[in-house]
C-alpha cells in the first residue's frame, strides 16, 4: 500500500484548509452559490435530492483496514451509519451537513483518503481492476502506476477546467475487470518482447451517447505513459467541445474527428512533451513499486477448507460462487457481496465496514478493495482461513453466496438520492433480487449480469449489462427500458434496445419472463445468458417480453 | 396557472425547504404557500432566490390543488428515499 509522504501529507491539509476556508466563507454569505459550487464540486461535495453527498476516492480500489475503519468513523460521526459504494471504486456518504464537510475531510486526510477530483470537469478517481495484485491472470500490478497517474492528475494545473470530466481505468490482465473500454481511458498493461508498456484505449464511455474505446497505440513502452497521457488529454483539452455539454466528452471527439486524427495530434503534442519529462516520474514510480509488494504468502495446509466444503453446504455455496483463483498457491481471492437479495446494492452499514476492515486484518493481509460492482473484495486470504472467515461474515450480514448471479445487481442511487436521476433504480434492483430469491432459480440461471441506471447517464452501466435496464421518465412516470446482449469484458458490447419501456410495478415481472425465456430455450445449462442471446439474437426474448406479457396481461 | 409552491435545499442542512405564507422556509410540504397566481409567484420567486444565505437551487414546483407533488421526483423530495426510512418521512412521523 502507498503510504502518504510528507509532501502528499501537507498538500491535502493545505487544501483542506483551504477548502474549510471556502466553506466558511459561503456560510458568512462571503461567497455566492455561483462562486461556491465549482469549488465544493472539487473537493467531491454535491448538494443532491434531500441533502448534500460527499464522494470520497478510493484510489484504485485499494483500502488498509485502517482507512476502512475510518469510513466506518465517518458514516457514524456525521452520517447515518452507512456508506454507498459506487461503481466508480468511490464511497458517498448521502447526508453530511455542510459544516461538517471539512471535519471529514480531514478525517479522511489521517489516513490517507481525501474526495479531490471525485467530482467537476477533471481526472476523476483512477480505476483499477479489483483483483489487481491478486489475479493469476496478471501481467503486472497495475495499481503502482495508477497512483503514479493519481499523482500526476491531482490538481495538475492544464487539466482543472476542462470540457467536461474524464476518467482513466487500469488492468494488468487480459480479462478485464476494469471496463477499460467504457473509459475516456483505458489502460491495458501488455508484455512484448518482454518489456512492458501499454495498451492505450481512447474514446469509451457510456451515458447517452455509449462507445466501446478504440485502440490508439497497441504498445506505448513504460516509460513514456505520463507524457502520451498528458498530450491525450492536452488535444481534447483544446479541441474537445465546451459548447455543448452533451457532446464535450473525448468519446465524441473520436467519433467525430476520427481515431487516425487523433492519433496524430497526440502524437504531434508527445513530441512536444516527452523531452519534459526528465525520468523523475519513472523513478517515482520504482519508488511507488516497492510499496506494493506482494505480501509475505505462507504455505499451510488447506484441510480445513477441504472439511468445511465436505461437510458444510452453506459454505459449499458461498465458496464456489465467491471465490476467485489467487496467482500464490493456497490462496484464495474472496469477494464479499453487498448485495444480500433485498437490500440496497453497494449500501454498507458502519458495523459491516468495521467488521470487513477488522476480518482483512485477521484474514487478508491488512487489505481489501472495492469493486466497480460495489462488492468488497479481500484479495489475499488463505484457503485454511475461510471457513472461519465465511462464519465471521455470517454474523454480519455479508455471507450472500450470489457473486456474478443474477441478483448480484449493480444500481446506480437513482432518484432515491440523485439529483439528476429521471427514475428510482434502487428498489428495482431490492424486488429483482428479492424474486428471483423467491423462484429459487438463481443458481439454476447462472452467470448474469444485470445493470441499472436511474438515468442515461448510466452510472449503473445499463449498456454494458447482460440485461440492462434504464429509468426514465415518460410523460411524469417512471419507465424502464430493458436492453440485452451488453457485455463489459473483452471486446466489449452495447446492449440492444428491446422496445417500448415497462412501468415501474411491470418492470420485475418483465424481467422475470426474460429469465424463464433463458431457461426455457438455452441448449443446456453450460450455455450462459449472454451466450444464448448471441446465438438467437434477441427476438425469441422480445417475444418473451412483449407476447407473453400481453397475454398475461389479458388473464 | 397551475398551482406551484416555492421550493429549495437549504443551504446549511442541505435537505428540501419551502416557502411558508409568512415568508419562512419551512420543512414540510403541508406548510408551504401554494400560489395559483403566475405573476406573483415569479416576483415571489425573485425574491426567495435573493436569499443565497438560506437556500440553495430555488424553484417552482407545481402541486395539485390540495397541495400535494404533482410529480414523483417532488413527492421523493417532499418524503425522502424509498428504500430507507431516512429523510423527511421520520420528521413527519416524530
Amino acid at each position: 500500500m502507498y503510504p502518504y509522504t510528507d509532501f502528499d501529507t501537507a498538500f491535502l491539509a493545505e487544501r483542506n484548509a483551504q477548502f474549510r476556508a471556502q466553506v466558511a466563507r459561503r456560510l458568512l454569505g462571503e461567497l455566492t452559490e455561483e462562486e461556491f459550487k465549482p469549488l465544493r464540486l472539487m473537493n467531491g461535495l454535491y448538494l443532491q435530492l434531500h441533502a448534500y453527498m460527499l464522494r470520497v476516492a478510493i484510489p484504485y480500489g485499494t483500502l488498509s483496514s485502517a482507512q476502512m475503519r475510518k469510513l466506518a468513523e465517518l458514516a457514524t460521526r456525521w452520517d447515518k451509519g452507512y456508506g454507498h459504494f459506487t461503481t466508480r471504486q468511490n464511497i458517498q456518504y448521502n447526508w453530511p451537513r455542510l459544516a461538517d464537510v471539512p471535519d471529514m475531510l480531514d478525517a479522511l486526510g489521517e489516513v490517507g483518503l481525501h474526495a479531490i477530483q471525485t467530482s467537476g470537469n477533471t481526472i476523476r478517481n483512477v480505476t483499477a481492476d479489483h483483483f489487481a495484485g491478486a489475479a493469476a491472470d496478471e501481467v503486472a500490478d497495475p495499481r503502482p502506476v495508477a497512483e503514479l497517474i493519481r499523482q500526476w492528475s491531482t490538481d495538475h494545473p492544464e487539466f482543472q477546467f476542462m470540457p467536461r470530466k474524464f476518467k482513466i481505468a487500469i488492468t494488468g490482465s487480459e480479462t478485464d475487470r476494469a471496463v477499460t473500454r467504457a473509459h475516456d481511458i483505458g489502460l491495458q498493461i501488455v508484455r512484448e518482447d518482454g518489456a512492458l508498456g501499454y495498451r492505450v484505449i481512447v474514446g469509451g464511455g457510456l451515458g447517452r451517447t455509449p462507445m466501446i474505446g478504440k485502440v490508439l497505440t497497441e504498445f506505448l513502452p513504460e516509460e513514456d505513459l505520463l507524457p502520451y497521457l498528458e498530450a491525450i488529454v492536452s488535444v481534447w483539452n483544446q479541441i474537445g467541445r465546451r459548447d455543448n455539454k452533451y457532446k464535450s466528452r473525448i468519446k465524441i471527439t473520436v467519433h467525430e474527428l476520427g481515431i487516425d486524427h487523433i492519433r496524430e495530434a497526440v502524437e504531434e503534442r508527445f513530441a512536444q512533451l516527452r523531452p519534459l519529462f526528465s525520468g523523475v516520474d519513472q523513478e517515482l514510480l520504482e519508488s511507488i513499486r516497492a510499496h506494493f509488494a506482494p505480501p509475505a504468502f505462507v504455505q499451510r495446509s488447506t484441510a480445513p477448507f477441504d472439511a468445511a466444503y465436505a461437510a458444510d453446504p452453506a459454505f459449499r455455496a458461498w465458496a464456489d460462487t465467491n471465490l476467485v483463483q489467487h496467482r500464490a498457491e493456497g490462496y484464495a481471492i474472496v469477494t464479499v457481496s453487498l448485495k444480500a437479495h433485498g437490500a440496497t446494492p453497494g449500501d454498507a452499514t458502519s458495523e459491516q465496514i468495521t467488521a470487513l476492515a477488522d476480518l482483512a486484518e485477521t484474514f487478508g493481509h491488512d487489505e481489501l478493495r472495492i469493486s466497480h460492482e460495489q462488492n468488497v473484495i479481500l484479495p489475499h486470504v488463505h484457503r485454511a482461513d475461510l471457513p472461519a472467515l465465511h462464519a465471521a461474515l455470517k454474523e454480519h450480514g455479508l455471507a450472500t453466496a450470489n457473486i456474478g448471479l443474477a441478483s448480484d445487481i449493480i444500481a446506480c442511487p437513482g432518484m432515491d438520492y440523485c439529483a439528476l436521476a429521471t427514475a428510482r433504480s434502487i428498489p428495482v434492483a431490492q424486488q429483482i433480487a428479492t424474486r428471483i430469491e423467491e423462484l429459487r432459480i438463481e443458481q439454476d440461471v447462472g452467470p448474469l449480469k444485470i445493470k441499472i441506471s436511474g438515468c442515461i447517464n448510466a452510472c449503473g452501466h445499463h449498456h454494458v449489462g447482460h440485461i440492462g435496464i434504464l429509468g426514465l421518465d415518460r410523460a411524469g412516470v417512471e419507465n424502464y427500458q430493458i436492453t440485452l446482449g451488453g457485455d463489459h469484458t473483452g471486446a466489449g458490447a452495447i446492449g440492444q434496445r428491446m422496445g417500448p419501456g415497462f412501468a415501474y410495478d411491470e418492470i420485475v415481472p418483465a424481467i422475470e419472463r426474460l429469465l424463464h425465456a433463458y431457461l426455457a430455450l438455452r441448449e443446456d445449462r453450460s450455455e450462459t445468458f449472454l451466450e444464448t442471446v448471441k446465438r438467437l439474437g434477441l427476438a425469441p426474448f422480445k417475444s418473451a417480453l412483449y407476447e407473453e406479457g400481453k397475454a398475461h396481461a389479458a388473464e | 396557472m397551475k398551482h406551484k409552491v416555492i421550493t429549495a435545499n437549504a443551504l446549511v442542512e442541505g435537505d428540501v425547504i419551502y416557502l411558508s405564507p409568512e415568508g419562512a422556509w419551512v420543512r414540510d410540504l403541508v406548510e408551504a404557500e401554494i400560489f395559483t397566481d403566475e405573476a406573483v409567484a415569479e416576483d415571489m420567486l425573485l425574491t426567495a432566490a435573493a436569499r443565497t444565505g438560506e437556500a440553495v437551487g430555488v424553484y417552482l414546483a407545481e402541486v395539485t390543488p390540495e397541495g400535494a407533488p404533482a410529480h414523483f421526483r417532488e413527492a421523493f423530495r417532499a418524503s425522502g428515499p424509498s428504500n430507507r426510512f431516512h429523510g423527511k418521512q421520520t420528521q413527519r412521523e416524530a
